[in-house]
């Protein structure tokens, strides 16, 4: 390690969001007591709402790349509903709701309007839950995608429709438990082999750039946007977002079950250009998936009366499958 | 613009009036935490605090934080052994935080620049006598001179330092740091006068009209035992092997050295041979290594030097350059029993290392102070059974380091200041304890400690030069930002970040933050990703 | 400049002349040769600055154009059937939000059975959309009807449904005074939206209303169509000034004064109907035509004051409310509230059917001698229907019966 490297050093530079010791250029956006806060207070999200946290990172860092000048388009769903009830908004950017679908194709309308106008300064932002984005709105999205609209699209996955009480979507992963995919029966929860990626979906787009990213992972989040602000056309960018209603978690816990998800493999992060993935997020601290599911109430039938171990052994070889095939496990540090 | 659309177009951040601190049923607090070094240091350092300092690159401010309760940073650095780091939260991450390297490069900054720390300009035109300028009466003649009473150090022999002097080597303590540090405390206006042996206590305080004072005098006999041996054995004991290194002339030991004990003293011993000379210097001990009081470090440094370890070996009998060694063996307790089995090993001489004792004649005339095994007794402040009379360091019971003793003269200070002006001294309440499992490690980043360089070997065994090295600036200031500044807030913003309802404000550096409790949901997710475990949840009333 | 020329590629020159800033494409017959005409438009640079962007559906269609009007840009769209029907949750939406689009719909039958051409069936079931609807007669209408719905779109800040039959319209060859570009510049001014995704001046714009102001919402969109009908014939009398002919409006009476029965009829059956009333009234027959040219909002004061004074009013719809029957005619009957007069609601020319001037003199004689039931389908195959009625009693599981009548008419072959 170089003397410059040494005296880099600051502690929690690199995780957490800022640092008292750090110049303003290496600060995070969300440490700047002068951010945008895209999503102010006094919104309606539960308490620990990871999307309400990701939509703020997200935009915020938007914002930042692009001047203020960003344009927010919404899918129906939680951010929407909790942001905006009539006679109160807590967004400070300008922001369009239309539909539940089509936010892509809205957001693209956007754009194209602005490239008419010459006002290529004034960027683009779609975002949606998974539901309306792998689901309802995936049409839309994948003709964004192929025509390579100027929109970067966000979707905060928190693996289920919330908004309506929690009902499996196809991002739904296998064994959880939703209002639709009930813990009864034969296979309890949400069926194995069932649910798409829609990142790698995005990827087979061959659009400029495809990323995940996390709540947990600040830092890489915004670098994310912030990558994905310097390019043009079809962006997207996946983001997990836990949901303490839904997953049935502590409203404390939101951080660091998205991080647990990270690092047990289950959630690959990872970077793609014109479809190929271009860098990964290597798992710094590797924990068995039962880590992630245990303190999920979404999973406790995999837990009680006894434990399944046969279908925890099935998670777990699908978070060893994605280490594999992102190369996800850092190379051995040297002593 | 025009009017907007009724309803369905809304002027931005309306939702301000919507105040979400009504669903809260806890909200969350900024809260101090003891640091486990802080808790585990003699001295009493705030030593998060003073590693605050220096992570910013801000020396003199780290260095004025360690001097509110340590006037021997160069020292300490050199000589603690910092049970700080044996404690410190980071071991679970990684390794300790190299607390005392960063202390030693503080107190050795100090020196290169010249800090300085001034004594009030009104006195108390209260005067205390300290009997000893070891580490205890050095420290409490600082303390007692920042507390703006006048000072008197009466010292026996002829340059101060005490055992500093007297008893480390100077491989371990380089005489021009401890001459530094002295010279700086003495700058305050403190009066020493060497060569001033204290026989009366009473009467040397009714001379000097000296309304306290703090007996210092340290343990500076070596405790013998009886060695049955012949005229030509060469005995002498390690208090005065390592007090005459500072005399005129080395004394003449031999080629091979036999150090009798297990302790520290005998690590200096046997190495303080090998420079002298001795082509064979044995530490014989009679029990095992992991029982040895000496600290590893020490254990350690002595090993690379060539100094062989004898375990369960006592000395029978010395005669001629040669000793007769018993075996022995532990019994269940772990109290070694002779074996019966026996030895031969050259010693041309031998070096007693088995404990000190003080020398307490000056106590006569105060029958109320009460000596227990050698050792004087005091209470809580450190006051004897005398008023106004106080004693520290190693003539009372506590752990004979260097550490300790300065803790002491601080302790001491305080005390005879209520004393002084006739009320008592009630330290703060402490903080809980900033436990590991309060931490949240994830966000520190993988960070090993850096090691001190340390002396070529060659020229280990041939000369009284410094064996460890300092940290360079940089290598000091990664260590200082090792530290994880347990139970402490340190300006990460993680809590500022991590809130999806933008309820905490950052006021700005060295400020802190607020907790907006009119959006606060109280979901807890700034006290759960706080890295150092410097918030917590509180149930609303 | 009157030219021979499609009446598609006449409403795609108008459109352009309108400088639409974004077109969304989706293909679907009879629409598809108004936007390939607009593609080779703005692709030659004839028309910009425009966007054309070729969408994966018509829902996509539509939300595109909201997101461009919702940007300030003069948006624009086609489509026809099960396209209009595909992006249904969108118009709401878009009409809802309050925003300025301009679509031609090029109407045509909604299946199944899927049928391609001409009736009134996709249009008719967003009547309730909140879209204004003006349906052209002819495609001189249907090209002047574009510059006039643009200038109501975005005075009102509401979407305008520009309708015209499919094939009968779009795909007719004729004479037709195109627009000038000119001319449409000094009767459309350029867009100035009420409201804009700016963020020198950011708003949130479509917010979730609850109990609290939603009926408002809803009586405020209901009073924007109600000012429209003050600005229809306005702008319809601008039209005139500048381009020197009469087109849109409200209502467009013929022969109606002294008429004792009046046909009130919908887009391009219209000029059969006047054929049918000029040889009638050559026979001496008191009779005479309306056409509503705004469906949306519709106009009860216009209608009303040309049907009062007739004894029998017919409605010829090419559209049909299962279950009820005429939907114009429902409208049409508010209008009439309080007043006798005989009505009849025929239903004609569904999915493409001719209407001929032979069916309509013996539909309008048997009116008028009081021949007709109060719901007529024109010229309808009863023997057929008849028939599979009958195997629909016998048994109860017949099968289809689109494929039982193909059965039936390939059997009578």
């Amino acid at each position: 390690m170089s003397a410059a490297q040494q005296v880099n050093f600051y502690q929690v530079g690199t995780f957490a969001a800022g640092n008292r010791l750090l110049g303003p250029e290496l600060q995070s956006d969300q440490s700047d007591p002068a951010r945008a806060n895209a999503l102010t207070s006094g919104h309606r999200a539960c308490q620990g709402c990871g999307e309400a946290l990701g939509a703020r990172y997200v935009l915020d860092a938007a914002q930042r790349a692009a001047g203020g000048k960003v344009i927010a388009v919404n899918a129906t769903g939680c951010l929407e509903v909790f942001s905006t009830p009539y006679p109160e908004t807590s967004w400070q950017l300008p922001w369009l709701h239309s539909l539940f679908g089509n936010a892509p194709a809205v957001a693209a309308g956007v754009a194209a309007a602005l490239r008419a106008k010459g006002r290529t300064d004034v960027r683009v932002v779609g975002q949606g839950g998974d539901g309306g984005s792998v689901d309802i709105g995936f049409g839309c999205l994948s003709g964004m995608f192929e025509r390579g609209d100027d929109v970067l699209y966000v979707c905060y996955d928190n693996e289920a429709y919330m908004n309506t009480g929690v009902q499996r979507s196809g991002a739904t992963p296998p064994a959880a438990r939703t209002a639709t995919t009930q813990a009864v029966g034969e296979e309890p929860g949400a069926a194995f082999g069932q649910g798409k990626s829609l990142p790698l979906i995005a990827m087979a787009h061959e659009i400029p750039y495809v990323a995940t990213a996390t709540v947990a992972g600040l830092r890489d989040l915004e670098a994310k946007v912030h990558r994905a602000m310097g390019m043009r056309g079809a962006r997207y960018l996946h983001v997990l977002v836990p949901c303490p209603l839904g997953w049935g978690t502590a409203s404390c816990d939101t951080v660091r079950i998205a991080r647990l998800a990270e690092q047990s493999g289950l959630f690959p992060v990872f970077e793609a250009e014109h479809g190929e993935v271009t860098d990964v997020t290597p798992i710094r601290r590797r924990v068995p998936v039962e880590e992630y599911l245990r303190p999920q109430k979404r999973y406790a039938h995999l837990f009680e009366p006894e434990p399944h171990t046969d279908v925890i052994a099935r998670i777990q070889r699908t978070a060893d499958r994605n280490i594999a095939r992102f190369g996800l496990q850092a190379e051995e540090a040297v002593p | 613009m025009k009017e907007k659309p009724f309803a369905i177009t809304l002027d931005v951040g309306s939702s301000l009036a919507n105040r979400t601190g009504a669903w809260r049923t806890e909200r969350p607090e900024y809260v101090h935490r003891l640091p486990p070094c802080n808790q585990a240091c003699p001295a009493g350092e705030n030593i998060q605090q003073w590693l605050f300092h220096a992570e910013s690159g801000d020396y003199e401010s780290a260095w004025r934080q360690l001097m509110r309760d340590n006037p021997l940073p160069a020292v300490m650095g050199r000589v603690c052994y910092h049970p700080c780091e044996t404690a410190c939260n980071r071991v679970q991450v990684d390794n300790a935080v190299g607390i005392n390297a960063v202390e030693r490069f503080l107190g050795d900054e100090a020196i290169k620049r010249g800090w300085r720390v001034d004594a009030p300009r009104v006195s108390s035109r209260k005067h205390v006598l300290v009997v000893g300028s070891g580490p205890a009466g050095l420290s409490a003649a600082y303390h007692l001179r920042c507390l703006g009473h006048e000072v008197t150090i009466h010292e026996a022999q002829e340059r101060p330092g005490g055992m500093m002097r007297y008893g480390i080597p100077r491989y371990r303590l380089p005489r021009e740091v401890l001459d530094a540090e002295i010279d700086r405390i003495l700058a305050m206006g403190v009066t020493l006068n060497c060569g001033t042996r204290v026989d009366d206590v009473p009467a040397a305080r009714e001379h000097g009209g000296f309304d306290a004072v703090f007996l210092a005098v340290g343990a500076g006999i070596g405790r013998r035992t009886y060695i049955p041996a012949g005229d030509s054995a060469h005995i002498l004991d390690a208090v005065a092997l390592l007090g005459s290194m500072e005399g005129e002339g080395p004394p003449l030991l031999g080629r091979t050295v036999a150090v009798y004990g297990g302790g520290n003293t005998a690590m200096d011993a046997a190495r303080t041979a090998r420079r002298l000379g001795a082509t064979d210097a044995v530490v014989v001990y009679r029990r095992t290594r992991d029982r040895m009081p000496a600290h590893d470090e020490e254990v350690e440094e002595a090993l690379e030097e060539g100094v062989r370890l004898k375990w369960l070996s006592t000395i029978k009998h010395a005669d001629g350059g040669r000793l007769t060694i018993e075996r022995m063996r532990l019994d269940e307790t772990g109290f070694p029993q002779p074996t019966g089995e026996f030895e031969e090993l050259d010693a041309d001489t031998v070096v007693l290392a088995l404990g000190q004792d003080s020398d307490l004649t000056l106590l006569k005339g105060l029958p109320e102070l009460t000596v227990d095994r050698g050792v004087v007794q005091v209470a809580d402040g450190l006051m004897t059974g005398h008023p106004g009379i106080f004693a520290g360091g190693d003539m009372v019971p506590a752990e004979r380091t260097v550490t300790v003793a300065v803790g002491h003269g601080k302790r001491a200070a305080r005390h005879i200041d209520a004393y002084l002006r006739g009320t008592s001294y009630e330290p703060g309440a402490k903080h809980a304890p900033a436990a590991f499992d309060r931490l949240n490690t994830w966000y520190y980043s993988d960070a090993p400690a850096s090691v001190r360089p340390r002396l070529e070997l060659a020229r280990r065994v041939s000369t009284f030069d410094e064996v460890v090295q300092g940290l360079d600036e940089s290598t000091a200031l990664f260590e200082a930002r090792r530290c994880m500044s347990c139970g402490n807030c340190f300006e990460c913003d993680n809590c500022y970040g991590v809130c999806p309802d933008n309820a905490i404000t950052k006021l700005g550096p060295g400020k802190g933050f607020a907790i907006d409790l009119d959006y606060c949901k109280g979901c807890g997710l700034c006290v759960a990703e706080c890295p150092s475990g410097s918030m917590e949840m509180v149930p609303e009333e | 400049m009157l030219k021979q020329t499609e009446g598609s590629r006449a409403v795609a020159e108008t459109v352009a002349y309108c400088r639409p800033e974004v077109i969304a494409a989706y293909p679907i017959s009879p629409q598809t040769h108004i936007v390939e005409e607009l593609s080779r438009l703005v692709k030659s640079g004839a028309l910009k600055p425009c966007e054309y962007v070729n969408v994966e559906s018509e829902f996509a269609a539509m939300s595109l154009c909201i997101g461009a009007s919702a940007a300030g840009a003069r948006a624009y769209t086609a489509t026809a059937s099960q396209g209009l029907l595909y992006m249904v949750e969108a118009l709401y939406n878009a009409s809802g939000l309050g925003l300025p689009i301009v679509m031609t719909v090029a109407n045509r039958a909604i299946g199944a059975p899927i049928n391609i051409w001409n009736d009134h069936s996709d249009a008719m079931s967003q009547r309730d959309s909140g879209w204004i609807q003006l349906y052209a007669r002819d495609n001189q209408e249907a090209a002047d009807l574009h510059p006039q719905a643009f200038r109501l779109a975005e005075e009102l800040s509401l979407p305008v449904m520009v309708c015209m039959d499919g094939f009968v319209l779009t795909h007719a060859w004729e004479r037709i005074e195109v627009p000038e570009q000119r001319q449409v510049d000094a009767f459309l001014p350029p867009y100035e939206p009420r409201q804009v995704l700016d963020p020198d001046e950011p708003v949130s714009i479509g917010a979730m209303v609850g109990p609290e102001a939603f009926t408002e919402v809803r009586y405020l969109a209901h009073a924007k169509q109600m000012q429209a009908l003050e600005a229809i014939p306005r702008v319809a009398e601008d039209f005139r000034r500048v381009f020197g002919r009469a087109s849109g409006g409200l209502v467009q009476p013929y022969l109606c004064e002294d008429a004792e029965t009046i046909v009130v009829a919908l887009g391009s059956v219209l000029g059969t109907i006047c054929d049918v009333v000029d040889e009638m009234r050559g026979r001496g027959v008191r009779i005479g035509a309306l056409g509503i040219t705004s469906f949306r909002p519709f106009p009860l004061d216009a209608v009303r004051k040309v049907l009062g004074g007739a004894r029998q009013v017919v409605v010829l719809e090419r559209a049909l409310a299962v279950g009820i029957g005429g939907i114009v005619s429902a409208n049409v009957r508010t209008a009439l509230s309080g007043i006798q007069l005989d009505g009849r609601t025929v239903i004609a020319g569904l999915g493409g059917r001719a209407i001929t001037k032979a069916s309509l003199h013996r539909l309008f004689d048997d009116a008028i001698a009081g021949r007709l039931e109060p719901l007529t389908f024109l010229d309808l195959d009863t023997g057929l229907v008849e028939r599979e009625l009958a195997r629909m009693a016998r048994t109860r599981r017949s099968g289809p019966s689109a494929e039982n009548i193909l059965r039936d008419v390939g059997s009578n072959r």
